[in-house]
Protein backbone atom coordinates (compact mmCIF):
# COMPACT_ATOMS: atom_id res chain seq x y z
CA UNK A 1 0.00 0.00 0.00
CA UNK A 2 2.79 2.07 -0.69
CA UNK A 3 3.02 5.08 -3.79
CA UNK A 4 5.11 4.06 -5.92
CA UNK A 5 5.05 7.98 -7.83
CA UNK A 6 7.52 10.11 -6.38
CA UNK A 7 7.77 13.53 -4.33
CA UNK A 8 7.65 15.36 -7.59
CA UNK A 9 4.67 14.38 -8.77
CA UNK A 10 3.10 16.36 -6.16
CA UNK A 11 5.20 19.06 -6.73
CA UNK A 12 4.11 19.40 -10.27
CA UNK A 13 0.79 19.29 -9.24
CA UNK A 14 1.57 22.07 -6.53
CA UNK A 15 2.69 24.03 -9.09
CA UNK A 16 -0.17 23.66 -11.31
CA UNK A 17 -2.60 24.75 -8.45
CA UNK A 18 -0.50 27.61 -7.78
CA UNK A 19 -0.06 28.63 -11.54
CA UNK A 20 -4.15 28.55 -11.93
CA UNK A 21 -4.14 30.57 -8.66
CA UNK A 22 -2.04 33.01 -9.59
CA UNK A 23 -3.99 33.30 -13.36
CA UNK A 24 -7.01 33.38 -11.51
CA UNK A 25 -6.31 36.13 -9.95
CA UNK A 26 -5.00 38.02 -12.36
CA UNK A 27 -7.65 37.72 -14.93
CA UNK A 28 -10.50 37.54 -12.43
CA UNK A 29 -12.62 41.22 -12.69
CA UNK A 30 -15.11 39.68 -9.94
CA UNK A 31 -13.93 40.02 -5.89
CA UNK A 32 -14.65 36.82 -4.86
CA UNK A 33 -13.27 35.24 -8.29
CA UNK A 34 -9.82 36.86 -7.32
CA UNK A 35 -10.69 34.97 -3.11
CA UNK A 36 -10.76 31.40 -5.14
CA UNK A 37 -7.64 32.53 -6.34
CA UNK A 38 -5.84 32.67 -3.25
CA UNK A 39 -7.73 29.65 -2.58
CA UNK A 40 -6.18 27.55 -4.91
CA UNK A 41 -2.72 29.02 -4.14
CA UNK A 42 -3.31 27.98 -0.26
CA UNK A 43 -4.49 24.45 -1.36
CA UNK A 44 -0.62 24.12 -3.83
CA UNK A 45 1.21 24.93 -0.26
CA UNK A 46 -1.23 22.54 1.41
CA UNK A 47 -0.25 19.64 -1.10
CA UNK A 48 3.24 20.77 -1.05
CA UNK A 49 3.43 20.51 2.68
CA UNK A 50 1.33 17.24 2.89
CA UNK A 51 3.79 15.66 0.38
CA UNK A 52 6.97 16.65 2.46
CA UNK A 53 5.41 15.16 5.28
CA UNK A 54 4.98 12.03 3.72
CA UNK A 55 7.82 11.61 1.60
CA UNK A 56 10.63 13.00 4.23
CA UNK A 57 10.55 11.10 7.67
CA UNK A 58 12.35 14.92 8.98
CA UNK A 59 9.10 16.68 8.59
CA UNK A 60 6.57 13.65 9.24
CA UNK A 61 4.62 15.39 11.80
CA UNK A 62 5.52 18.92 10.93
CA UNK A 63 4.12 19.11 7.39
CA UNK A 64 0.84 18.05 8.27
CA UNK A 65 0.92 20.46 11.26
CA UNK A 66 1.67 23.25 8.88
CA UNK A 67 -0.43 22.09 6.97
CA UNK A 68 -3.49 22.62 9.69
CA UNK A 69 -2.52 25.94 10.30
CA UNK A 70 -2.63 27.00 6.68
CA UNK A 71 -5.86 25.56 6.50
CA UNK A 72 -7.03 27.16 9.84
CA UNK A 73 -5.35 30.71 8.50
CA UNK A 74 -7.06 30.56 5.11
CA UNK A 75 -10.67 30.14 6.66
CA UNK A 76 -9.96 33.04 8.49
CA UNK A 77 -8.79 35.01 5.33
CA UNK A 78 -11.59 33.97 3.50
CA UNK A 79 -14.01 35.38 5.95
CA UNK A 80 -12.77 38.67 6.59
CA UNK A 81 -11.77 39.31 2.26
CA UNK A 82 -15.58 38.55 2.18
CA UNK A 83 -16.65 41.01 4.82
CA UNK A 84 -14.77 43.67 2.85
CA UNK A 85 -16.37 42.62 -0.40
CA UNK A 86 -19.51 42.57 0.67
CA UNK A 87 -18.26 46.43 2.50
CA UNK A 88 -17.81 46.90 -1.38
CA UNK A 89 -20.94 45.83 -2.58
CA UNK A 90 -22.93 47.87 0.22
CA UNK A 91 -20.61 51.14 -0.93
CA UNK A 92 -20.60 50.43 -5.01
CA UNK A 93 -22.97 48.40 -5.65
CA UNK A 94 -20.61 46.12 -7.32
CA UNK A 95 -18.09 43.80 -7.09
CA UNK A 96 -16.05 44.63 -9.91
CA UNK A 97 -12.12 45.48 -8.39
CA UNK A 98 -11.79 47.73 -11.48
CA UNK A 99 -14.13 50.22 -10.35
CA UNK A 100 -12.07 50.31 -6.77
CA UNK A 101 -9.76 52.88 -7.82
CA UNK A 102 -10.71 55.65 -5.07
CA UNK A 103 -7.13 55.28 -3.42
CA UNK A 104 -5.46 55.84 -6.61
CA UNK A 105 -2.95 58.45 -6.23
CA UNK B 1 0.48 -0.24 -11.54
CA UNK B 2 -0.56 -0.06 -8.39
CA UNK B 3 -4.15 0.44 -7.13
CA UNK B 4 -2.73 3.88 -5.07
CA UNK B 5 -1.00 5.00 -8.56
CA UNK B 6 -4.26 4.66 -10.70
CA UNK B 7 -6.06 6.81 -7.30
CA UNK B 8 -3.02 9.50 -7.27
CA UNK B 9 -3.51 10.11 -11.13
CA UNK B 10 -7.42 9.72 -10.89
CA UNK B 11 -7.41 12.65 -8.26
CA UNK B 12 -4.49 14.68 -9.77
CA UNK B 13 -6.11 15.02 -13.54
CA UNK B 14 -9.72 15.52 -11.18
CA UNK B 15 -7.97 18.43 -9.19
CA UNK B 16 -5.97 19.84 -12.18
CA UNK B 17 -8.88 19.57 -14.45
CA UNK B 18 -11.34 21.62 -12.08
CA UNK B 19 -8.51 24.50 -11.05
CA UNK B 20 -8.14 24.78 -14.49
CA UNK B 21 -12.03 25.18 -15.03
CA UNK B 22 -12.23 27.83 -12.45
CA UNK B 23 -9.84 30.02 -13.86
CA UNK B 24 -11.49 29.53 -17.27
CA UNK B 25 -14.76 29.30 -16.71
CA UNK B 26 -16.70 33.25 -16.54
CA UNK B 27 -19.90 32.54 -14.56
CA UNK B 28 -19.05 33.32 -10.69
CA UNK B 29 -21.00 30.17 -9.90
CA UNK B 30 -19.66 27.36 -12.45
CA UNK B 31 -16.46 28.81 -10.68
CA UNK B 32 -17.52 27.96 -7.35
CA UNK B 33 -18.70 24.61 -8.27
CA UNK B 34 -15.93 23.89 -9.94
CA UNK B 35 -13.53 24.84 -6.98
CA UNK B 36 -15.59 22.43 -4.95
CA UNK B 37 -14.34 19.46 -6.59
CA UNK B 38 -10.85 20.67 -6.59
CA UNK B 39 -10.98 21.55 -2.63
CA UNK B 40 -12.55 17.53 -2.91
CA UNK B 41 -9.99 16.37 -5.29
CA UNK B 42 -7.36 17.77 -2.60
CA UNK B 43 -8.65 16.31 0.23
CA UNK B 44 -8.70 12.65 -1.59
CA UNK B 45 -5.00 13.23 -1.97
CA UNK B 46 -4.31 14.05 1.61
CA UNK B 47 -6.13 10.79 2.07
CA UNK B 48 -3.91 8.93 -0.42
CA UNK B 49 -1.20 10.07 1.45
CA UNK B 50 -1.83 8.74 4.87
CA UNK B 51 -3.37 12.11 6.27
CA UNK B 52 -6.27 11.38 7.37
CA UNK B 53 -6.74 14.20 9.62
CA UNK B 54 -5.90 16.85 7.52
CA UNK B 55 -7.90 15.39 4.88
CA UNK B 56 -10.80 15.21 7.31
CA UNK B 57 -9.85 18.95 8.52
CA UNK B 58 -9.79 19.77 4.29
CA UNK B 59 -13.73 18.56 3.92
CA UNK B 60 -14.59 20.08 6.99
CA UNK B 61 -13.24 23.65 7.17
CA UNK B 62 -12.59 24.45 3.20
CA UNK B 63 -16.06 22.22 1.33
CA UNK B 64 -17.90 22.83 4.53
CA UNK B 65 -17.51 25.86 6.01
CA UNK B 66 -14.87 28.08 3.11
CA UNK B 67 -17.20 27.55 0.32
CA UNK B 68 -20.27 28.09 1.78
CA UNK B 69 -19.05 31.54 2.45
CA UNK B 70 -17.85 31.78 -0.95
CA UNK B 71 -21.47 30.79 -2.27
CA UNK B 72 -22.89 32.81 0.16
CA UNK B 73 -20.79 36.18 -0.91
CA UNK B 74 -21.74 35.08 -4.57
CA UNK B 75 -25.30 35.00 -3.89
CA UNK B 76 -25.21 38.55 -1.86
CA UNK B 77 -23.51 40.35 -4.17
CA UNK B 78 -25.61 39.16 -7.09
CA UNK B 79 -25.79 41.41 -10.25
CA UNK B 80 -27.93 41.88 -13.56
CA UNK B 81 -26.58 39.31 -16.05
CA UNK B 82 -26.05 41.96 -18.50
CA UNK B 83 -22.80 43.87 -16.48
CA UNK B 84 -19.86 42.81 -18.36
CA UNK B 85 -17.04 41.94 -16.11
CA UNK B 86 -15.10 39.87 -18.92
CA UNK B 87 -11.92 40.55 -19.61
CA UNK B 88 -10.14 41.05 -23.18
CA UNK B 89 -8.94 38.35 -25.91
CA UNK B 90 -5.18 40.20 -25.42
CA UNK B 91 -5.38 40.32 -21.82
CA UNK B 92 -6.04 36.22 -21.91
CA UNK B 93 -3.60 35.92 -23.77
CA UNK B 94 -1.21 37.65 -21.91
CA UNK B 95 -2.62 35.82 -17.94
CA UNK B 96 -1.88 32.70 -20.39
CA UNK B 97 1.75 33.00 -21.31
CA UNK B 98 2.62 34.37 -17.86
CA UNK B 99 0.88 31.40 -16.49
CA UNK B 100 2.73 28.70 -18.89
CA UNK B 101 5.99 30.78 -18.18
CA UNK B 102 5.45 30.28 -14.56
CA UNK B 103 4.92 26.83 -14.92
CA UNK B 104 7.55 26.01 -17.37
CA UNK B 105 10.08 28.15 -14.93
CA UNK B 106 8.44 25.77 -11.98
CA UNK B 107 8.15 22.69 -13.18
CA UNK B 108 11.95 23.32 -14.92
CA UNK B 109 13.52 24.27 -11.53
CA UNK B 110 11.81 20.94 -9.97
CA UNK B 111 13.15 18.97 -12.90
CA UNK B 112 16.56 20.26 -12.84
CA UNK B 113 17.09 20.02 -9.11
CA UNK B 114 15.60 17.18 -8.16
CA UNK B 115 18.06 14.39 -7.09
CA UNK B 116 18.77 11.54 -9.72
CA UNK B 117 18.21 8.46 -8.32
CA UNK B 118 14.58 7.74 -7.37
CA UNK B 119 13.17 9.43 -4.42
CA UNK B 120 11.02 6.30 -3.40
CA UNK B 121 12.49 6.47 -0.25
CA UNK B 122 9.07 7.78 2.15
CA UNK B 123 7.95 7.45 5.75
CA UNK B 124 6.09 3.81 6.47
CA UNK B 125 2.59 3.98 6.63
CA UNK B 126 2.58 2.41 10.02
CA UNK B 127 4.68 5.61 11.26
CA UNK B 128 2.99 8.39 9.52
CA UNK B 129 1.46 11.07 11.80
CA UNK B 130 -1.75 10.29 13.03
CA UNK B 131 -4.09 12.66 14.52
CA UNK B 132 -2.65 10.95 18.22
CA UNK B 133 0.46 12.13 17.10
CA UNK B 134 -0.65 15.00 15.54
CA UNK B 135 -2.21 16.22 18.97
CA UNK B 136 0.98 14.86 21.16
CA UNK B 137 3.17 17.41 19.20
CA UNK B 138 0.65 20.36 19.78
CA UNK B 139 1.30 19.66 23.21
CA UNK B 140 4.72 19.02 22.86
CA UNK B 141 4.45 15.71 24.18
CA UNK B 142 6.60 14.25 21.48
CA UNK B 143 9.87 14.28 20.46
CA UNK B 144 9.67 15.89 17.45
CA UNK B 145 11.80 15.17 14.46
CA UNK B 146 13.41 12.29 15.93
CA UNK B 147 15.36 11.54 12.60
CA UNK B 148 16.31 15.72 12.04
CA UNK B 149 20.13 16.44 12.24
CA UNK B 150 20.31 19.81 12.95
CA UNK B 151 22.54 22.22 10.86
CA UNK B 152 23.57 25.63 11.53
CA UNK B 153 25.71 24.38 14.39
CA UNK B 154 29.00 25.34 15.66
CA UNK B 155 31.63 22.02 15.04
CA UNK B 156 32.05 21.32 18.63
CA UNK B 157 28.25 21.76 19.44
CA UNK B 158 26.07 19.07 20.55
CA UNK B 159 22.26 19.37 19.64
CA UNK B 160 20.04 18.54 22.15
CA UNK B 161 18.90 14.76 21.59
CA UNK B 162 15.82 15.19 23.16
CA UNK B 163 14.54 18.26 21.18
CA UNK B 164 11.03 18.86 21.74
CA UNK B 165 9.14 21.35 20.05
CA UNK B 166 5.80 22.21 20.94
CA UNK B 167 3.24 23.66 18.45
CA UNK B 168 1.41 25.03 21.77
CA UNK B 169 2.08 28.71 21.31
CA UNK B 170 1.17 28.87 17.73
CA UNK B 171 -2.20 26.79 17.90
CA UNK B 172 -3.15 28.90 20.43
CA UNK B 173 -2.03 32.08 18.47
CA UNK B 174 -3.55 30.57 15.92
CA UNK B 175 -7.14 29.80 17.83
CA UNK B 176 -7.10 33.36 19.05
CA UNK B 177 -6.09 34.51 15.70
CA UNK B 178 -9.41 33.37 14.16
CA UNK B 179 -11.30 34.29 16.98
CA UNK B 180 -10.42 37.76 16.53
CA UNK B 181 -10.77 38.03 12.70
CA UNK B 182 -14.34 36.34 12.81
CA UNK B 183 -15.62 39.03 15.31
CA UNK B 184 -13.92 41.67 13.22
CA UNK B 185 -15.77 40.04 9.93
CA UNK B 186 -18.65 39.91 11.57
CA UNK B 187 -18.36 43.70 12.39
CA UNK B 188 -17.29 44.52 9.29
CA UNK B 189 -20.08 43.00 7.01
CA UNK B 190 -22.62 43.87 9.61
CA UNK B 191 -25.97 45.17 8.37
CA UNK B 192 -26.39 48.91 8.31
CA UNK B 193 -28.99 50.61 9.69
CA UNK B 194 -31.02 53.47 8.21
CA UNK B 195 -30.85 56.83 9.49
CA UNK B 196 -33.45 58.31 8.98
CA UNK B 197 -36.42 55.49 9.87
CA UNK B 198 -37.97 58.55 12.28
CA UNK B 199 -37.59 61.51 10.75
CA UNK B 200 -38.80 60.78 7.52
CA UNK B 201 -38.16 63.94 6.48
CA UNK B 202 -36.90 62.42 2.68
CA UNK B 203 -33.22 64.31 3.39
CA UNK B 204 -30.71 62.24 3.20
CA UNK B 205 -27.79 62.31 5.65
CA UNK B 206 -24.66 63.80 4.42
CA UNK B 207 -21.75 60.74 4.02
CA UNK B 208 -23.93 57.81 3.31
CA UNK B 209 -23.16 55.62 0.74
CA UNK B 210 -24.73 54.66 -2.25
CA UNK B 211 -25.80 51.40 -1.49
CA UNK B 212 -27.09 52.54 1.98
CA UNK B 213 -29.30 55.18 -0.29
CA UNK B 214 -30.47 52.35 -2.49
CA UNK B 215 -31.35 50.46 0.50
CA UNK B 216 -33.10 52.95 1.90
CA UNK B 217 -34.60 54.19 -1.24
CA UNK B 218 -35.59 50.15 -1.29
CA UNK B 219 -36.95 49.78 2.01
Amino acid sequence: MNLAVGLNHFLLLGALLFVCGAVCMATKRNAIGILMGVELVLNAATINFVAFAYYNPIFQVEGQIFALFVIVLAAAEAAIALAIVLNFYNNHMTVDVDTAEELKG
Amino acid sequence: MALTDVLFYLLAAMTAICALAVVVTQNIVRAAAWLLFTLAGVSGLFFLLGADFVGATQLLVYVGGTLVLVVFGVMLTAQSPFINMRISAAEWGIALSVGLLLYGVLAASLVISSPKEPSDAHVPREELADSTLLGQALLGQWQASPQGNMTGLPPGAQPHRRLSVSYLLPFEIVSVHLLVVLIGAAYLARAKRRQMTSGGTGVPPVGRSAGEQQLGVRA
